[in-house]
């Protein structure tokens, strides 16, 4: 599903190199998560692979489904199926949140070569998915964000995700600034979506959103590298012994 | 005090070639406006009040020529139920035009009845413009009053069922059009104003509307789309005890536009709202100037206008409040803000606030700002394209002025067009 090689990159401002050679695979229907202290350059992945400015890759690729992503504009990385989950969602007001999404649904069905969907289908189907994450039809006649509670962005994105039903997800500290409840609604709204053919990598720095969301494999990043790779059992040792251990381990 | 001399000259060489119309009624109040005028003279770039927009092309003999802009578009408000009144560079078309007879209205043709001894306009043709001389002159407004060619004459004594249409085609590219309406609202009575289309190669216009004790006018403009055209408008309003006012103006393209707005608040609880939204790309300039006086209690003003720009196009706000003794309780808000879309647009804002009571609510702000990019990665990480992600973020910057049209088919009608000119114009 998503190959990185190599990846180098450094900041566009600055001199300064945040990714010093990522390597990471992500076969179909699996969940990857990354852990790292903070500054190890897991947002900067994230950003570089939905396609932000502000990062010049120096060295290596990146492909969905043998395709390469690195030089795309974000709107045709995420026709491609390619979605990144924020780790602050950005708030726009002016912009009502159906609007916002029926406008992307069609924008990416578009790009596809598929018909647009109807007004009357696509209000039933947003209705149906933002019930099953206990989103109020209050929030979705809102301005995009605005005035919305941490955990109500994050759900927002969640319901993105599930009307757009890309193909790989990449969640960025999803569970930043959640209370319990909150996470474990996101984490079964993530979970719902978890199927053979859609892959997810789930970027945190605790595990106990790994308890909700159970990932086949965990990379350990540092220094704009993975320098560890394991099961599960991986985020358990972070959690117990912190990074200090693991990174006098590998270095 | 005498004018300088490079004043007179200037004026003189403008009203030589102008004819004031024979007049019944309406004479002794063209005869004063023209007297004011000749103590101020035409205003020059070295005036205050145009410091920002350059008046020489408004003031000059003749008008500079304006290509016609042509486009295949539905009229606009050409599918809503109106009493339509069409004037063609400033002349009454009758053809185009509706039957003046409308339930609850009467409406007459400035040109038509001028010649009458009396008419019930007789009491305010001029007379709002000239109260709204002061503090401030407006030569063009009394140039206005003193040769309009025609206009139409609005007496509101009931609520009729349909808006009242105005507009203005252009159709040569010289022309030179002065109207000069007249509106009058009665206790509690309530009409919709549209006004749309470019009138003239260069257009002088003005409307003193006067509503007395819970009347209410809601009024919509559109200014004609042809690049070239030059417009000099002004609205003189006197709201009466608990009336309404709303007035909304959408302008794209004109290489010049100036709107003035001189609102007077004289009857308790009186509200007044006024915005506009306007988009220009290139050779354009766009000059909104308000000037609200708050001369009673409880009253509640509202400006909003916002403005995009983009290669080169300048916006000018002048927006002042001003509340007198006495004016306690007012409610005074103000906002300006432009959207610039590249570097080489401007933007030039002087808002005021001028207080004489002790016991108001009054704000202001002005903003000029670029689009959003985190905005508008957010939106593009979502297979929003980039154009159409920047047009959403315009349509939202300019929701705060559009959404002051109360109508909500006026209002969409209203969008569209916006969606349209942003479509044309993505880079």
């Amino acid at each position: 599903m998503l190959e990185i090689k190599n990846l180098h990159v450094k900041l566009e401002e600055e001199d300064k190199a945040i990714l010093k050679g990522v390597n990471l695979s992500v076969g179909p229907g699996t969940v990857h998560a990354i852990m790292g202290p903070n500054g190890s350059g897991k947002s900067t992945l994230s950003y570089v692979l939905s396609g932000r400015d502000g990062y010049v890759v120096t060295e290596g690729s990146a492909s969905l489904e043998g395709q390469e992503l690195l030089g795309l504009e974000p709107e045709e990385r995420a026709a491609m199926g390619l979605f990144l989950a924020f780790q602050y969602p950005v708030e726009i007001p002016g912009v009502g949140n159906m609007t916002f999404l029926r406008t992307a649904v069609n924008a990416q069905r578009k790009a596809r070569g598929q018909d647009e969907v109807s007004a009357a289908e696509f209000l039933k189907l947003v209705r149906q998915k933002a019930k099953e994450l206990q989103i109020d039809a209050e929030m979705l006649k809102r301005p995009v964000n605005v005035g919305f509670s941490g955990g109500e962005k994050k759900r927002n994105e969640i319901l993105q995700m599930a009307m757009l039903e890309p193909k790989m997800c990449i969640l960025d500290e999803t569970d930043s600034g959640l209370d319990v409840d909150a996470m474990k609604l996101v984490s079964d709204g993530v979970n719902a979506l978890r199927d053979a053919g859609r892959s997810f990598l789930v970027i945190t720095h605790y595990q106990r959103l790994l308890d909700h969301i159970r990932p086949d494999i965990v990379h350990i990043m540092a220094d704009g590298r993975i320098v560890k790779t394991g099961g599960p059992d991986l985020a358990l040792e972070v959690e117990r012994n912190g990074y200090a251990d693991i990174l006098a381990e590998v270095a | 005090m005498a004018l300088a001399q490079p004043k007179t000259d200037a004026l003189e060489a403008r009203l030589a070639a102008m004819q004031m119309p024979e007049g019944g009624w309406s004479a002794l109040a063209r005869q004063q406006a023209l007297a004011r005028l000749r103590k101020m003279g035409l205003p020059t770039r070295r005036d205050e009040y145009w410091k920002f927009t350059r008046p020489d092309t408004l003031v000059q003999p003749d008008a500079p020529r304006a290509a016609l802009f042509h486009n295949d578009e539905a009229p606009l408000f050409g599918d809503m139920d109106r009493l339509k009144i069409v004037f063609v560079d400033g002349v009454f078309d009758p053809q185009a035009s509706d039957d003046l007879a409308l339930d609850g209205v009467t409406i007459d043709r400035l040109a038509a009845v001028q010649a009458r001894d009396a008419h019930w306009a007789q009491g305010l043709y001029g007379t709002l413009e000239s109260r709204g001389q002061s503090p401030v002159e407006r030569p063009l407004a009394a140039l206005n009053t003193a040769f309009a060619t025609d206009g139409v004459l609005i007496h509101v004594t009931a609520t009729p069922s349909r808006p009242i249409s105005l507009v203005y085609h252009h159709s040569d590219t010289g022309s030179d059009a002065i109207l000069h309406h007249v509106i009058r609202v009665e206790n509690g009575a309530e009409v919709t104003i549209l006004e749309n289309g470019p009138a003239a190669a260069r257009f002088n216009k003005c409307i003193e509307i006067d509503l007395a004790d819970e009347a209410r006018l809601h009024h919509v403009r559109a200014q004609g789309r042809d690049h070239k055209r030059r417009a000099a408008t002004h609205i003189f309003a006197r709201l009466g005890r608990e009336s309404v006012f709303k007035s909304f103006t959408l302008t794209m393209n004109g290489v010049l536009t100036r709107n003035e707005v001189v609102l007077e608040l004289t009857g308790d609880d009186a509200i007044a709202h006024v915005a506009g939204a306007c988009v220009g790309d290139g050779d354009f300039h766009h000059d909104d100037t308000v000037f609200i006086t708050h001369d009673a209690v409880g009253c509640e003003s509202r400006q909003v206008f916002k403005k995009v720009l983009r290669n080169g196009a300048t916006g000018v706000f002048q927006g002042k409040i001003l509340v007198k003794a006495g004016a306690q309780k007012t409610d005074g808000y103000q906002i300006s803000q432009s959207l610039l879309l590249d570097e080489d647009s401007q933007f030039l804002a002087k808002p005021e606030l001028e207080i004489y009571a002790d016991d108001v609510a009054c704000s202001h702000g002005s903003t000029s700002g670029a689009i959003d990019e985190t905005a508008l990665f957010y939106l593009c990480s979502r297979g929003v394209p980039r154009g159409e992600a920047t047009d959403l973020l315009t349509l939202a910057f300019l929701a705060e002025a559009v959404d002051e049209i109360a109508d909500e088919a006026l209002k969409a009608e209203i969008v569209s067009r916006l969606e349209g000119w942003l479509v044309r114009h993505r880079t």
